[in-house]
């Protein structure tokens, strides 16, 4: 064999074992793709259900939502409102909302509110704050973030909304206020906006990618 | 065929181990393993990947020539993380979370391309593939030993976050050792894994040095006898 043909032996088997690659992973793709997108949903649907009881509602929450595009809320990362209705009858909305000034970039949060304006629950979805410290805002570290549930704009009273370290009633943590206090002011941005919109959150036509 | 296989597995686990040893995948290694858990599941997503590519390369080692063996062996290794990636992601997907970027990183771990390289590529595939499995048990249990280390100084708990590997059914399994424990932080930030890894290097080195006194003892102590013996 020449040196043209083993030049020519060799690429073809290097095309081969691509070939072979790509086809071992389109295979892969396409056998698990269902069930993929079947464990995001579950996993999106596990986080609304923190903050909605499910008992209280009867419709598809994923498939009714709507983006929000208000200066109230950052405009670099989307917030979703996922709305919660038992017999066409609105209960709640989740608020998933991006504060993005974290001490370590930004804190994804998912907000539960009543109907009433009661909060029914606050969960931390992404975060990289420091592990030991600002990491408390996670449900599995401490109980700090299930001390919202119950709370609503008036219960405390505006101006005490804050960490204590600001004036307000709730707790920072030891060697960490940026994070406890983002959480805070986030929580509170929404409540009000929840209060001033109520209506209009629950009346918007359904958006369909959320 | 049976003493090769002794050897290998005696190599993987202890005198050559990946994480121990030749310290290959050290970037996994001191990032993810903030938990057991954490650790141990990268360790078993690591050990498939050397499983498979190992398996595949001695497989196709006689059909490979040496001057292109180095991109095939990428491209083997690249489409089998990728595959196991989409499968963890399939059906652990918390674990896909938690693990984010490190698990498409396995392809850089350099432990895969030098087995490859120094073992599945001159070597039968029943060889390779007990390579593969003893190098990746190996590789997944200084995972899991060094989580668990910084997981009970750093958190007081261990195996929390059980569930994300075993199921729903097993997110109560994980065991708090200390309530109310504040956390020794500096074990779960970076410089705990280099910490706890230069303790376990040091552990290590210590046992081998302990093992070659005693044998050497032994030796020594027929030589020493023997003509005391006979008389």
């Amino acid at each position: 064999m020449g040196i043209k043909g083993k030049v020519i032996s060799t690429a073809l088997i290097l095309g081969a074992f691509g070939l072979a690659g790509a086809g071992l992973v389109a295979t892969v793709e396409k056998y698990t793709r269902d069930q993929r997108e079947a464990s995001i949903i579950a996993a999106r649907l596990r986080s609304l259900h923190a903050v909605i009881p499910p008992k209280i509602h009867d419709n598809d929450l994923l498939n009714d939502s709507i983006l929000i595009d208000d200066p109230v809320f950052s405009a670099k990362f989307p917030t979703i409102v996922y709305r919660a209705r038992n017999n066409g009858q609105p209960v709640a909305a989740a608020f998933e909302t991006t504060a993005p000034e974290g001490y370590a970039g930004p804190i994804r949060l998912m907000i539960g509110i009543g109907i009433d304006g009661r909060l029914l629950g606050v969960r931390a979805l992404e975060h990289r704050e420091t592990p030991g410290l600002g990491d408390g805002i996670e449900v599995e570290r401490s109980d700090w973030i299930l001390r919202f549930s119950g709370r609503s704009i008036g219960d405390p009273p505006l101006s005490r909304w804050a960490v204590k370290k600001d004036g307000g009633v709730f707790d920072q943590f030891t060697g960490a206020t940026i994070t406890p206090r983002l959480v805070v002011n986030t929580v509170k941005k929404t409540l009000l906006y929840f209060n001033a919109h109520r209506d209009e959150v629950f009346a918007r036509e359904n958006h369909d990618e959320p | 065929m049976n003493h090769e296989i002794h050897h290998l597995i005696k190599e993987g686990l202890w005198k050559n181990n990946p994480g121990l040893v030749q310290l290959l995948g050290l970037c996994p290694l001191l990032a993810v393993t903030a938990t057991a858990v954490n650790g141990l599941g990268l360790g078993i997503a690591t050990t498939l990947t050397l499983v498979f590519s190992n398996t595949i390369i001695s497989l196709i080692r006689n059909v490979v020539t040496s001057a292109i063996r180095i991109p095939v062996f990428v491209l083997v290794i690249a489409s089998t993380v990728t595959a196991i990636e989409l499968i963890l992601q399939a059906w652990f997907y918390d674990l896909y979370k938690t693990l984010g970027i490190f698990i498409p990183l396995i392809v850089t771990n350099c432990a895969i391309i030098g087995r490859a390289e120094a073992y599945a590529s001159k070597n039968a595939v029943p060889l390779a593939f007990v390579d593969g499995l003893a190098m990746g048990t190996g590789f997944t249990l200084v995972l899991l030993v060094l989580g668990a280390m910084r997981e009970v100084l750093g958190r007081g708990t261990i195996f929390s976050g059980a569930h994300m590997l075993l199921g729903e059914s097993f997110r109560d399994v994980h065991i708090v050792l200390a309530q109310d424990h504040s956390g020794f932080l500096l074990a779960i930030l970076p410089p705990g894994a280099f910490l706890g890894l230069g303790i376990l290097l040091a552990i290590k080195n210590l046992i081998d040095k302990r093992m070659e006194k005693r044998s050497t003892k032994v030796q020594e102590f027929p030589l020493t006898f023997h003509p005391a013996a006979e008389k």
